[in-house]
This record gives C-alpha cells, structure tokens and sequence, in this order.
C-alpha cells in the first residue's frame, strides 16, 4: 500500500556486483594466472603428443581435455574470487570435511594406476585426487583455528591445528604422497610463523635442524653419500633428472625452436612433473624466465596485498594459499635444476592433470577473493594516528 | 607498563550519575584493547610476510639465475660416464718365468641390439648373417621383430667385423667396449692357463673371470686391483714349453698313441718349468666340456694332473731307495729273484715270464725291471712301512698344485693295504697317481733326498723340505736309474753328454667296464733324471696306448715308445736349460793306468 502511494522503496545503494569485482580484484594476479594457464596449454601442445601416442589417442587429446579443464578451472576461479571471505570459508569447511572424508577413505576405495600409491578415486571418465582438493581447505580451516587462537578467550586453535596437521600428513604418508605431505607441513608451518611463532622457538629449529644434519651428514654413509652425490656437479646422463638437465642446456636462451624438442619424448613425466624442461627446450630460457617471473608476481603481490589485511584469518589464510602455491611452483622447476632432490610435483596451471587443475583454481580463486581490496581503517590510522 | 582498568572508576560513578549503563563503558574498553592486539599482530606480521616476500623473491631468483647458469652450459650427450662402470675389467697379465707373456687383455668391442630402434630389422639379419656365418638368418629376424628390448649379438669382436658391423649403419645396433682376455702362444700351456671367460656382463664393461688352471686357480689376485697389475708368474719356461710340446707331438703321432703328456720339473725346488698334455686346445677358444662319453677323452682333460694312471715299474726304485735307506740292503747286494714269485694264491711273473734269477743284485733288479726281485724286497720291508715311505713322499695325497683341477684329481689307493698290494705296489700295479706325483716323488728322491712340493709358481730360494731318504741313498739311486739307461731297459734313453738316467714303466689299461687289464692297451711312462750324476731335472713322459709299429709286430713296451720320446725331450731342452754336455767323460782312474 505504501508502496503504492509513495512509489516503491529505493533499494538500498548496493554497488553493482561485476564493476565492484573488477575494482576491487588483483588485476596483476588475475592477469598471470590466466598467462600461466595460457603457457601450459601451449607447452601442452608440445609435450603430450607423446604421451597421446603412447595411449593411442589423436596427438592433441591430453590438450583438448586440458583446456575444458583448463575452461571449469577458471570457472571455478571466477566463481570463487566473487565470495566473500566469510563465504569462502564457510564453503572451505565444508569442502575440507568432504576431501578428508574421502583421503581418509582412500585406502579402501581408492587405485593407484599402477603407480604404486593409491591416491586417486577413478570415475569413469576423470580421476580426482583428494589431497589436491584438501590442501586449500585445509589452509582455510588451519588459519582460521590459529586466528581464533588469537581472540580474547578464544579456543587453543593452534594446539588443534597442529593435530589436524599431523593427521593429514600422516594419512598422506601411508599413500605414500610425501611431496603432499611435506607442502600440507609447510603450510602450516608458514602460518604458525605469521601469526607470531616465537623467534626463540625458530632459532632452536633452525640450529636443531643444522645440528641433526651435522650430525647424519657424519654419522651415515648413506645419507652422506645421497647428500654428496646430489651436491655433485656432474649428474648421470641417462635419469630423468639428466634427460631434463640437458634438455635446459639444449635449450639455451631462445629454445630449438616449437616442435623440435627431443626430451619430450624421452620422459615419461614431460607433461607433469619435467613441463619446465619441455619449455626451456622448446622455447629456451626467456620462456622458463617468464614462468619465473609470473609466479613470483602472484606469490610476492599476494604476500605485500597482505600486509595491509587487519583481519588475521584473512591474513593467514592468504598467506597460507600464496605460500603453497609459491613453494609448489619452485619445488618443480627446482627438481629441474637439480636444486632440490627428485620429487613428483606439479608445475600449477601449467602442467597436465585435471584434478590439480581445478584445485589449483579454487585455491587461487581463494587467494584472489582474500586479497581483494577492502576497507582496512587506514583513515583511521591517519586521523587518529593510534599507537601501533 | 600501567594496566588501564577496564572499569575505570570515575567513568563508572559518572556514568551511573547520568542513568547510563556502565557495562557499555567495559564493552567499549574492551574493544580498544582487541583493536590493539589486532594492531600489534598486524604489525608483527607485517613484519613477517615482508620476510616471507623476500625468501621467496630470492628462491625464485636462485631457480632462475640456475636456470640461466644451465641454459648457457655445453649440453652432453645422453651417455653414461665411464667411470660409473661398477665392474672392474682389468686383469693382470700371466707371465712366464722370464717375463714372456703367457695371458694378456685386448680392448675389443661387444655387438648388442636394441630391437626396437632397428629400421630395417630384415636387411641387419642378412648383413649380420653375411659377417657371422653360424648366426641363423630366420632366428635374427625373429627376435629382431618380436617384444625383445636387448639382445647379445656377439661378446666379442675383431676390429674388421666392427668395421663390417658398423658399415650396415642400422641405429639398432650397438658396440659396448669389452676386455679380452688373450693367450698370444695359442695352444702352448693351454692346460695350465685353462682359460677365461665372462662373469656379470653389463652394456659398458664386462667381468673377465678364469674358467680353469691357473686363471680359475688365482682368479681373485688377477682380479685385486690392490696388487697393481703386477703379472702373476709362472714357473713356466716358454722355450721349455714349446719344445716339449713339439716333440711330444711328433713322438705321440710316431707312436701311434691317442694322448701324451710331460713334466719337465727342476729337482730342488719343485718349479714345474713345462707341462705338457695332448691333443690339446686353443685358450683362446676353448672348446666345450663333453658331455658324454669319457672326460678324459676331451682335449680340456689335463693327463699331467687329472690323468691318474697305474704307472708300472717306475715306482721300483722307490722300494730299492727304501731297502737302502733302511739298511736292508746295498746297490751290490744279491737279491733273491727266483720268479715267479708265489705268496698265497698269487703267482707273480716277470715280463714274458722270464727268470732273471736265482739272485741278482739290487741294481740289477732294477735294471732289469724284476717284479719278483722288488716283490721280495716289499716283504723284507713290510707292507706298512712301504706304504708310509710312498704316503711321504705325497703320492697318495691330492696334487698341491695351484691349478684348480689338481685337487680333484685324488689319486685311487686300495682300502687295505696288505702284503700282495705292497708287492704289486713295487711295480706301480694296484694304485694309481698322475705324471706330475711321479715327477715330484722322483724329484725328492733323487735331489739329495729333501722333499719337494711341485708348484707352477716361480720360486726364489726354496727351503729344502723333510728329509725322506739320505744323501748317500739318493746318490746310489740315482746312479742306479743311470745303469738302466747305460744297459738295461732304457738303453735308447741314452742322450749323449747329459748322462741321463731313468727308470721305464709299462702299466696295462685298466679296464674302463669290468675288472682286470687290457691286454693290448698300455701306458707307458718313462721316468727320467738328468744329468743323474748331479741331478737337476726331472722329466716324466706318459704315452697314451702307444704302439711301435715299425717292426715285424707292434711294440708296445716304453722302452720302445716312451723312452726315445723322452731321450729327444730331453737333446732338445737341456742345452736350453744351461746344462753343458760332458763330452766324453773319460774315468781319470783309466788316464792314471795308461801313465802308469
């Protein structure tokens, strides 16, 4: 009846939803993630044809699947980076229990490929890979015990998170999936750091660490020997580690030229894990420079974005996301450049593998909706100075 | 620090006053000191993620600047270094006594396939089977297009059939350097060298292992690389060798026999310096085992070591030596040698049924070869003495030779040693040893009467070893093998100037199925020493079922066979072992007759 008379209420004076997104996003990250997942589709196109060939399939098969992926992984990155952050981690939550539930239910249900750990449910048409979906909801749901933790009166989140943690890493360890483990390890760790580990405790890890390496590196041959022979310049020639290694030097500064690659065909892993080596081969060094260059700008415009978030489970959460995002892409091509001991880990966005992927979506879209710009009282730090 | 109360008093009593909730007041304080908290952790984590930003800016600058260090090295060829090769392929080398080689390594090359990177599977066939006659066309062409990743095409190649093998220029195969082993002298000493083969065989190298004799004997020092390839030498004498070998090869066709053997020994220290047996094989390409019939019919049986024979009337000296050694009696003593010789239901007889008796002296029984006079000499002796005298001499014991076949070859001893054994055992019937125990029992009984251990090793300064007989023994016995040569049943041993002397054995073959002897089937052995007023070497030449065949009937005693093998043995290797020959040895005692 009001209505009628007075003519209908004005809506409250929302912002229209798109514009407000595109304000407020990382344009700088959104933009190199969409470049990444560019790159990998490209270098896709140059090494799973031998993969194709192997399985029988036509030769550009791994990449028509990889770019509708590729298609519901920006999707879901989209979609994500819309959220709010409470939204985020209400949805977290519930995706985290579900991805336990199934990791915890992996040995009974799950298959390994023939790969010797059992980590994948097989449906059918697609295999997904529950830890993959775990990491981001884990990093959500840990940063939101630890920032609890920090409420006056809050639960002992910390304690809790650490149990969680030693939980999941050991479900990941009976796979076995240690490189999962390690980055579930990590992510904790970097989070615990932010939220003010204390230093002393730090130190005491640090100089433990030294110590206990010290100590096997002159008490076991056997470690001894590993570390040495990993410190060793030269490398046999005929492991997948040397087959990537000469790709690189193959490659140069400006690469053999598209198609030309031979390594692809020698590795069984090109398309996943030795990707880098495929690119560097490929396209030479300017390529593998560019791949360095746009993950270090999503991880270090994520981590300073950050700095100014006074909300400390966004913070957390964000950094966790950024972290394990960053410290994925560096273990991959530094398995590549014999920085770091073998270990099977995917090249985010750029590698083969729809269920990393998709996760990598989500937990990207997570970090973006995080670091999206939202009102952080900085006029109250300029008006009333407080004492910070 | 000055603790701010969350219900400051005055606030609360004002606030009271003016009908306001004081809880406000605490609410309101409360969340000024959150809003604090949240500060001062947002500013340690400011703090914090700077630190994190920066750790990973460097990592990712680390990765690069790799990346870049990587991009501008030399790329290498996919191929495996050479020093991560696992087996050690080098081997010493076997050397003679005087340094000549006997065993070396040639670097050569093994031919393998990889199947499925051949282009043209058929035409390698036919290529392949062009340069390697006894490979099969059909079988190539099979594994070349079956499931097989690998195959061995050759372990060993001449650089000719490299080069032909190159030349088919198909991807498919392959060349992995290999070390062979080489013997330069073929067939010489081929069953002392035995031979070598390969162990754990890889792409890049291979294990080079003996098979038999001294390469099995002394695999493991070849193989230690802690003795710095130093060459194993051999107590071997080439020269020594080689003519041992030709004449023994021309004396077993002459005499019609199917195997020889020889073993020329040095008296005082036991060196073997050539050893002989025949038909024999090339090391180089060693034949295989048989695997039926009889072992010692293949060319690999070694009849100087393995051969275990009864080697006849050889072994009377040894009761002869024992007598006087014992002092039962003297070279002149009068023997009874009334044959046959009865004990029990045995009946003994000398060769032909002759009758040497009624008695003769010890020399003449020796040089006469009398069964009936050494069977007496046993009784006198006794049965157990007799045998332990044999047993200290090592004639019952395995060979102590470093060949890996001698201590198979266990000489066959009765179980009971009685008193019709102890006569049969005078003239080398009932028990059976090989060459090289004759040899060395021979050796110690005639170098002043030390035992000697035979050995293919080259010694320095020998230690003389238990005594077995005494000098003057050892003298009398020598002396006593000379007047075998000089009138008795060597007389075609005679080699002028080295004054040889020896004792002849003519054994029946043991029946190989069934008991007792063949008639027409002999071993004839001569065992010989020179120059026996001196002695310095042994030599024991064993003819396997010879025949002489150029008189009206075939001959088959070793006075006939082996004793001229032996005498041209030894024309040919005593000037080669420094021996001056003793022109001539005109008795002083008749120069001083003729002035007188």
């Amino acid at each position: 009846m009001t209505d009628m008379v007075y003519g209908p209420r004005p809506v409250a004076g929302g912002e229209p939803i798109l514009p407000r997104w595109w304000s407020t996003i990382d344009k700088w990250s959104l933009s190199c993630v969409l470049l990444l997942f560019g790159i990998g589709l490209l270098l896709g196109l140059a090494s799973s044809p031998p993969l194709a060939a192997r399985n029988g399939f036509d030769a550009f098969h791994y990449v028509e699947r990889q770019a509708v992926f590729g298609g519901a992984a920006l999707l879901a990155l989209w979609v994500t980076t819309m959220m709010t952050p409470q939204l985020v981690r209400r949805l977290a939550v519930v995706g985290f229990v579900c991805a336990f539930v199934a990791l915890a239910f992996l040995p009974f249900f799950g298959t390994d490929f023939g790969k010797g750990a059992v980590r994948w449910y097989s449906l059918g048409f697609a295999s997904v890979q529950p830890s993959e979906f775990l990491k981001p909801g884990f990093v959500v749901v840990a940063a939101w015990m630890i920032a609890a933790n920090q409420e006056v009166g809050g639960p002992p989140g910390r304690a809790l998170s650490l149990a969680l943690t030693v939980v999941i890493v050991g479900l990941l360890a009976i796979q076995p999936d240690f490189g999962q483990a390690c980055l579930i390890l990590f992510a904790w760790g970097v989070m615990y750091f932010i939220s003010g580990a204390p230093i002393l405790l730090l130190v005491a890890l640090a100089v433990a660490v030294l110590l206990a390496g010290t100590v096997a590196y002159n008490g076991s041959e056997h470690f001894a020997r590993r570390i040495d022979g990993f410190l060793s310049p030269d490398v046999d020639p005929t492991t997948q580690l040397g087959y990537a290694t000469n790709a690189i030097r193959e490659g140069g500064f400006f690469g053999v030229g598209v198609g030309e690659g031979e390594v692809k065909w020698s590795l069984p892993d090109a398309h996943t894990d030795f990707i880098i080596a495929v690119a560097a081969e490929e396209y030479g060094l300017m390529l593998v420079l560019a791949i360095i260059a746009l993950y270090a700008t999503i991880v270090i415009r994520s981590l300073v974005r950050l700095m100014r978030e006074r909300d400390p489970f966004i913070r957390l959460a964000g950094a966790g996301l950024a972290c394990t995002f960053g410290v994925q892409a560096m273990v991959n091509m530094g398995v590549a450049v014999r920085l770091l001991p073998a270990k099977g880990m995917t090249l985010p966005f750029v590698s083969y593998g729809g269920s990393s992927l998709i996760a990598g979506g989500i937990a990207v879209g997570m970090l973006l909706a995080f670091t999206r710009a939202r009102p952080q009282g900085e006029i109250g730090d300029l008006l009333f100075s407080r004492r910070r | 620090m000055i603790r701010t109360p969350l219900r400051p008093l005055a606030r609360i009593l004002s606030a009271r006053a003016r009908g306001e909730n004081p809880d406000a007041i605490e609410r309101e304080n409360l969340h000024q000191r959150h809003e604090e908290m949240r500060d001062r952790l947002r500013l340690r984590a400011e703090g914090r993620l700077l630190v994190m930003s920066v750790l990973f800016l460097c990592a990712f600058s680390v990765v690069g600047a790799r990346m870049g260090l990587l991009a501008a090295s030399e790329a290498v060829e996919p191929r495996a270094a050479a020093s991560g090769a696992s087996i050690l392929a080098q081997r010493a080398d076997i050397t003679d006594r005087n340094g000549r080689i006997l065993a070396t390594n040639l670097s050569t090359y093994s031919l393998y396939a990889h199947p499925q990177q051949m282009i043209e599977p058929e035409r390698v066939a036919s290529a392949l089977v062009e340069i390697f006659p006894d490979l099969k066309r059909d079988r190539l062409i099979k594994d070349f297009t079956g499931n097989r990743k690998f195959m061995w095409i050759r372990r060993k190649l001449s650089p000719e059939q490299r080069q032909a093998v190159h030349d088919i220029g198909d991807p498919g195969l392959l060349f992995g350097p290999r070390e062979m082993r080489l013997y330069p002298n073929g067939r010489l000493a081929a069953h002392v060298l035995g031979g070598a083969g390969f162990g754990r065989e890889g792409v890049h190298s291979a294990e080079v292992i003996g098979v038999a004799g001294v390469e099995k004997a002394f695999d493991g020092w070849l193989r230690d690389p802690a003795n710095d390839g130093a060459p194993l030498a051999l107590s071997i004498d080439l020269t020594l060798q080689t003519a041992m070998r030709q004449v023994l090869l021309g004396g077993m066709r002459l005499m019609n026999a199917k195997g020889a053997a020889g073993v020329l020994m040095d008296v005082h220290t036991g060196e073997v310096l050539a050893m002989t047996s025949l038909p024999d094989f090339d090391p180089n390409d060693r034949p295989r085992p048989l695997t039926e019939g009889d072992a010692s019919d293949s060319p690999l049986f070694n009849r100087a070591v393995q051969g275990v024979y009864e080697l006849g009337s050889t072994f009377k000296i040894f009761t002869a030596a024992q007598a006087m050694e014992m002092n039962l009696a003297r070279p002149d003593t009068l023997v009874d040698a009334n044959a046959p010789l009865r004990w029990g239901k045995h009946t003994i007889h000398e060769y032909q049924r002759k009758n040497y008796g009624p008695l003769l002296s010890l020399t003449d029984v020796i040089v006469k070869s009398s069964n009936v006079g050494t069977g007496n000499m046993a009784l006198k002796i006794g049965a157990k003495a007799q045998r332990d005298f044999l047993d200290r001499l090592g004639v019952f014991d395995p060979l102590p030779l470093e060949l890996v076949e001698a201590p198979g070859a266990r000489p066959l001893t009765p179980a009971n040693w009685s008193e019709i054994v102890a006569i049969t055992a005078t003239y080398g019937h009932g028990f059976s040893t090989s060459p090289t125990h004759l040899a060395a029992a021979y050796a110690s009984l005639l170098n002043g009467g030390t035992l000697v251990r035979p050995t293919l090793l080259r010694q320095g300064r020998v230690a003389p070893g238990p005594r077995i007989v005494r000098p003057e023994v050892s003298r009398a016995s020598a002396e006593m093998l000379r007047q075998v040569v000089v009138r008795g049943t060597a007389s075609m041993g005679e080699v002028p100037g080295y004054a040889v002397g020896g004792k002849t054995g003519t054994a029946d073959k043991v029946r190989t199925r069934g008991r007792g002897y063949y008639k027409d089937k002999n071993i004839n052995t001569f065992a010989s020493v020179f120059p026996a007023d001196d002695p310095k070497y042994v030599l024991v030449v064993t003819l396997d079922e010879p025949s002489d065949n150029s008189g009206e009937k075939p001959r088959r005693t070793a006075g006939w066979t082996a004793v001229p093998v032996a005498a041209e043995v030894i024309r040919r290797t005593a000037p080669l072992l420094g021996l001056r020959p003793q022109i001539a040895p005109a008795p002083a005692s008749g120069i001083l007759l003729a002035r007188e």
